[in-house]
């Protein structure tokens, strides 16, 4: 046999990033192609987590919906169980009682430090500063704590549900949250100090760098989009619930630089506005009931059939829900679109002409949560024809 | 940055142990919900627990009761909250683990 011979161009090469590795936190594969170091290409790979969770949705009554929506992301709970039930009481024209939309957006904007005290966390780790990890984890857990003295539980808050909020936020608890927050303020002026460092400044300057025009095309939402320049915020562009009436207590943070130090950045300058939110939030809280006094089997039962989006502010972006009920305590239909999926396309830009060294902190500056955006669709390129996967179908295929 | 640093060299932990002392634990929360109480004696078997449940983790049993299956139970408190004649509740215990399954069901 002749021995084969051909030319290897051994300077060119793909690297697979993931779906296991160790400074990323949840499977995704980036297929990055290497030219001497330099990266010219990158293949964001997604699948590798498929839940199945709007095809469960539609074989439920809408009471056990709430739950299952509540799990589709561990960090955003709040904000996606606030999306789904604002939908419904379009549909179902109910109007929650006005102290029940304020406990709901005290508890979304605490969500919001939450996350991004994670996402601080993360790059921090990423980029080897294992001090500001422990330093951003030691006020997240403060407002965990927070919040499981509100509604018991410290990830999945079990807090919505139609016509009004479960848990109230009395007298003690209001002067606690007040306290607690001084504490997370005082902690993110030492992280903001940290921030400054020129070790943290010459890691994440000019790296990964998205510029506003790109950021427009792309259509990159949330944190990204404003740390590019972009003034995209749903609480100010369409705002909903209390940000009607509460829009001057607090500032749209934007940056101009779109590195990741802008994004990074941009998450501790939103915290201080949340703060400053929740207290204006607690001092004018309306005296009235928590939510309306109706059973809520007896309330799913009276939601007639109809559609409705609702747009909402997750602490990741824009986060939108499409609801068809079935008019039977059922839906026909549930649509989720999560901020990561607009997000993530930028990733491709961000790591162009770039290092190898650089794909995990860009890679987390985006704030990724995969296990949100992942969604089957089947693709034949030949026929030109793609296909919806069922789980039927999916259980066959394993 | 620094000085921050060496200052939290001499101060307490920020970590809290989780068993020091059998049965000692850090304050729990009032809202917290843990293993389900059942009373089994007032339960009048309208099966409403069984219906809202999100998880399926409530069966109901041919005598007209209930059954709680704790390994499936997302501790809502949905059933607490929709039993007519309020049989259910949930108390502190937070260790719900076992290699027998049958101790992680909720009868009587």
């Amino acid at each position: 046999m002749d021995a084969r011979n051909i030319d290897y161009e051994y300077s060119r090469l793909i690297l697979p990033v993931g779906p296991v590795h160790p400074s990323l936190k949840e499977p995704v594969n980036l297929s990055v192609t290497v030219v001497n170091e330099e990266i010219v290409d990158v293949n964001v790979k997604l699948n590798y987590i498929y839940r199945g969770i709007e095809y469960l949705a539609e074989r439920r009554n809408i009471a056990q919906t709430i739950y299952l929506v509540e799990r589709i992301c561990g960090l955003c709970s709040q904000a996606h169980s606030l999306t789904f039930i604002q939908a419904l009481e379009e549909i179902a024209n109910i109007q929650p009682p006005e102290r029940a939309e304020f406990i709901r957006v005290i508890c979304a904007e605490l969500e919001r430090i939450h996350s991004h005290m994670l996402l601080l966390g993360v790059v921090a780790y990423d980029i080897g500063l294992d001090t500001l990890f422990m330093y951003a984890f030691k006020s997240r857990e403060t407002v965990m704590d927070l919040l499981e003295k509100i509604s018991g539980k410290r990830v999945h808050h079990d807090l919505n549900t139609i016509g009004g909020v479960r848990f109230d936020i009395d007298e003690d608890l209001r002067r606690l949250i007040i306290k607690e927050l001084k504490y997370v303020k005082r902690n993110l002026d030492y992280i903001s100090e940290v921030l400054e460092d020129a070790t943290v400044e010459n890691r994440l300057r000019e790296v990964g760098v998205l510029p506003s025009k790109i950021a427009e095309e792309l259509s990159v939402v949330g944190p990204t989009a404003r740390g590019s320049g972009l003034t995209k915020d749903v609480r100010f562009n369409r705002s909903y619930s209390v940000y009607r009436d509460y829009k001057n207590s607090f500032k749209i943070v934007v940056l101009k630089d779109g590195d990741c130090l802008a994004r990074v950045k941009i998450r501790v300058l939103e915290v201080y506005e949340s703060i400053s939110l929740i207290e204006t939030l607690l001092d004018n809280m309306p005296d009235t009931p928590i939510r309306i006094g109706e059973r809520i089997l007896k309330i799913i039962k009276r939601i007639p059939v109809g559609e409705a989006i609702s747009i909402v502010e997750a602490p990741r972006g824009q986060l939108a829900h499409y609801v068809y009920t079935n008019g039977g305590e059922g839906l026909k239909r549930l649509s989720v679109r999560t901020p990561t999926i607009p997000n993530i396309t930028a990733v491709k830009y961000m790591l162009m002409h770039r290092q190898i060294a650089d794909i995990p902190v860009v890679f987390s500056s985006i704030d990724p949560c995969i296990s949100c955006a992942n969604r089957v669709t089947v693709t034949d390129a030949a026929k030109n024809k793609t296909i919806i996967v069922n789980l039927e179908n999916l259980r066959r295929r394993m | 940055m620094i000085t921050g640093v060496l200052k939290s060299l001499f101060k307490k932990p920020v970590t809290v142990k989780y068993y020091t002392k059998p049965g000692v634990h850090t304050p729990i929360p009032d809202r917290f919900r843990g293993r389900i109480i059942y009373d089994y004696d007032g339960c009048i078997g309208c099966a409403l627990c069984v219906k809202i449940c999100p998880a399926g983790a409530i069966l109901a049993t041919p005598e007209r009761k209930v059954n709680f299956y704790m390994d499936r139970c997302i501790f809502c408190g949905e059933c607490a909250e929709i039993c007519p004649v309020k049989v259910i509740s949930y108390s502190k215990d937070f260790e719900i683990t076992s290699s027998d399954r049958s101790q992680l069901t909720v009868r009587k």
